[in-house]
């Protein structure tokens, strides 16, 4: 099979499980897609759409149902498992506990593919352990041991380990899932530096999408009842896609900022002024407590996807940011009436007691809040 | 082949992070330590009993001289040599299955019965002992322990051996149908209910001198075996300490569980089959000699994981050969009381000493998952 400078390539790939006496479980079928050399590739959809039992499939860690998979321009299932281990290495989302072995050790356990059978690492080995280690960012965990690390820490050596094999390809099933959002971003990061430095393809499966759509060249998208769209993730935003396979009750992505949110109608519309950071974040808190937000100046070219987000309201009040003294004061303008507030916390709790329609007694703790 | 920027060779000094870290001495020294340890306990099992014997006096029946006294070489020759052999062997049989099992089923509770090998060798010998008319030789019943005959001992370590071996063929042609480690752990527990019920029944309704023949069995005891019985036992531990050696890098590969050793290329029913395979053979075959001697099978393993602070199983399995080896001949000095004329029951004495050991180790790491592999 020609295989156009991709390291992996399905035809008509069906995935499931095989049941006793019944008709397999069917998952996904009629999968077409392929793997270039140095392009990462983020597989997301719903849970159970069956992106772990792909991974395995493509890992032949589970046999597919029908269809082909080649790989490295050989059809998966002729390669022998030694063959297979130096082109094809996974990372699991498994917390691995090895006992007391070093990071170092657990990387070398990588070259399990090429050394003898004694273990014995030749000194090509030993370079190569410290290569991959070097490549994660990871040198200074090659002597502590795995039980001490953190768990991006050892996400890290783990994926080092899957380096060491030195593969074609890499899977790595939900990589960020345990990690905090630094971690996240690092590892996400150093993924798409590694695919693009060693020529390697590198697939993870993620429910981290905010990560994904920065990240990834390319997203399949698998959906629940067994589609896989493919393409960058820009294309599937803009065509929809991610909306359909994503669609549920009370859930909607928003095109417009890249994330979801749970659809609700607007508790009024505010209009905002105010420049950069500050006003991103002050939109942030006043969407977060169920105002519709427009920004001064803006609502004109955004109006394309806008439209169809809530009824017109009229615009009742005006939020404005200002620097003052190196800090921030927030402007509340409601009808003539102005409020300062020192806090968004101090905002908001205004805002959600009844305060942008000019209540009164909703003031109680104006005092508490206020800068004079 | 490198298809990532492997950096080009330097020269400079190789380093082994993974092998160097928390040793004041190379693993080789120790590991050469651990080995003049054992050394050490063979002589001195052979030089302490009832009588005491000087280590000299030793070296040169060993060397096949004379002793100054006749009775010591036939005490040696006949008696303690035999003896230390047998639990050399068992010692060190015991520990390297028990550390495959821990490995292979990634439960630092494992040891070598865990597949139900003793279980089977106890409904054997309970079989033998305990049916009436069936065992040759034992049929006596009053003189049954007094006459504990070469051919009693034969037919108890015959039904032992019918009894593990054919537990051993029932888990291997599990094994090869069952997918994942723990089905098979849990029906070795299970097989083991099974047969101690059966023992149960039987014991029942059993007469007392042949239970207490019985139960002497399940003491243990290496002082059994013949040099006639060490014909056999040493060649078949010998073959299978050999075949658990050949399997470290599998081990090693079995650490990061089976998913992963199986992307690393493992074939991992093979392996498994092979894992078990000598783990039986070793842990039945002394079972069949020596009775099912319990605890060293999975003391052994911690304390060479704590003293070597590795996983690694290039370093642990012939760690845990010395120190099997070793620990069993020091439960056999100290079960001979040296000095007197009583013995203790081996089982008893291999807990008594070393439960505190362990709990020790295990405190002391306060983290159960650094004690142990898996």
């Amino acid at each position: 099979m020609k295989m156009n400078g991709t390291v992996l390539q399905t035809k008509d790939l069906s995935i499931g499980y095989r049941r006793a006496r019944k008709a397999p479980a069917v998952i996904a079928s009629d999968l077409n897609f392929s793997l270039r050399p140095g392009e990462l590739v983020c597989l997301l959809g719903p849970n159970g759409a069956g992106k772990s039992t792909l991974m395995r499939t493509l890992a032949r860690l589970q046999p597919s149902l029908s269809g082909q998979i080649w790989l490295d321009e050989r059809p998966l299932d002729d390669l022998r498992p030694g063959q297979l281990a130096r082109r094809l290495s996974i990372v699991l989302t498994d917390r691995v506990d090895v006992g007391a072995m070093s990071g170092y050790g657990l990387v070398s356990l990588g070259r399990h593919p090429y050394t003898s059978w004694t273990g014995t690492m030749s000194e090509q080995d030993e370079q190569i352990v410290q290569w991959a280690l070097q490549a994660v960012r990871a040198r200074d965990l090659s002597d502590r041991l795995t039980v001490e690390m953190s768990d991006g820490e050892r996400q890290k050596v783990l994926i080092a380990r899957a380096l060491a094999q030195q593969p074609r390809v890499m899977l790595l099933d939900e990589p960020t899932a345990f990690l905090d959002l630094p971690r996240r971003v690092e590892v996400m990061d150093l993924l798409r530096q590694l695919a693009s430095e060693n020529s390697q393809a590198i697939l993870l499966s993620t429910h981290d999408l905010d990560l994904a759509l920065r990240n990834a060249d390319r997203l399949w998208l698998l959906s629940a009842d067994g589609d896989l769209l493919e393409g960058a993730p820009e294309d599937l935003i803009l065509n929809g896609a991610f909306e359909r396979v994503f669609s549920a009750e009370g859930v909607t992505f928003d095109r417009e900022r890249g994330s979801f949110h749970t659809s609700q109608e607007a508790c009024g519309r505010l209009r905002l002024q105010g420049e950069g950071v500050a006003a991103f974040w002050t939109r942030r808190a006043l969407e977060r407590i169920g105002y519709s937000v427009e920004r001064e100046g803006e609502n004109g070219d955004s109006s394309a996807f806008a439209t169809n987000l809530n009824p017109p309201q009229s615009v009742n009040a005006t939020v404005s940011v200002r620097n003052h003294d190196g800090g921030l004061i927030y402007f509340l303008e409601t009808e003539g009436r102005e409020e300062q507030f020192a806090t968004l916390n101090a905002l908001t709790t205004y805002l959600r007691r009844g305060g942008a329609g000019g209540e009164a007694d909703a003031k109680v703790d104006e005092d508490l809040y206020a800068r004079r | 082949m490198n298809r990532g920027n492997i950096p080009i060779a330097t020269p400079g000094i190789r380093v082994h992070p993974s092998l160097t870290r928390g040793f004041a001495v190379a693993p080789g020294l120790l590991l050469a330590g651990l080995g003049l340890v054992a050394i050490a306990a063979f002589m001195l099992s052979l030089a302490v009993g009832s009588v005491r014997i000087p280590l000299d006096e030793i070296v040169s029946v060993l060397l096949g001289g004379d002793a100054s006294k006749q009775a010591w070489a036939t005490i040696v020759l006949k008696f303690r040599l035999p003896k230390a052999l047998t639990a050399m062997l068992a010692g060190a049989a015991l520990s390297v299955s028990g550390l495959q099992m821990q490995t292979l089923f990634r439960n630092p509770l494992a040891g070598p019965f865990v597949l139900g090998i003793s279980s089977g060798a106890s409904l054997g010998v309970a079989l033998t002992v305990l049916l009436a008319g069936v065992a040759v030789g034992l049929g006596g019943s009053t003189t049954l322990l007094a006459g504990i005959s070469l051919a009693g001992d034969t037919s108890l370590a015959l039904s032992a051996i019918a009894g593990s071996g054919l537990v051993l063929l029932l888990v291997m042609s599990v094994a090869r149908k069952v997918q994942s480690g723990m089905t098979l752990l849990i029906l070795g527990l299970m097989f083991g209910y099974t047969t101690s019920a059966l023992v149960s029944v039987l014991i029942y309704f059993s007469v007392v001198e042949r239970i207490q023949a019985y139960i002497s069995w399940t003491f243990g005891s290496f002082g059994g075996v013949t040099w006639r019985q060490l014909q056999v036992m040493a060649p078949a531990i010998l073959v299978g300490l050999a075949g658990g050696h050949l399997l470290m890098k599998p081990l090693n590969a079995l650490l990061l569980g089976e998913t992963y050793a199986l992307s690393l290329g493992l074939n991992v029913r093979r392996v498994r089959l092979g894992i078990i395979g000598t783990s039986a053979v070793l842990a039945g075959v002394v079972t069949a000699f020596c009775g099912p001697i319990g605890f060293l099978g999975i003391a052994v393993p911690h304390l060479c994981r704590s003293l070597l602070h590795t996983s690694d199983h290039r370093l642990l399995l012939p760690a845990v050969t010395f120190m099997g080896a070793t620990l069993a001949l020091g439960a056999d000095i100290v079960a001979g009381l040296p000095g007197s004329q009583l013995t203790l029951p081996l089982n008893a004495v291999t807990a008594l000493l070393g439960a505190p050991v362990v709990i020790w180790v295990i405190l002391r790491q306060r983290n159960l998952r650094q004690a142990f592999a898996g």
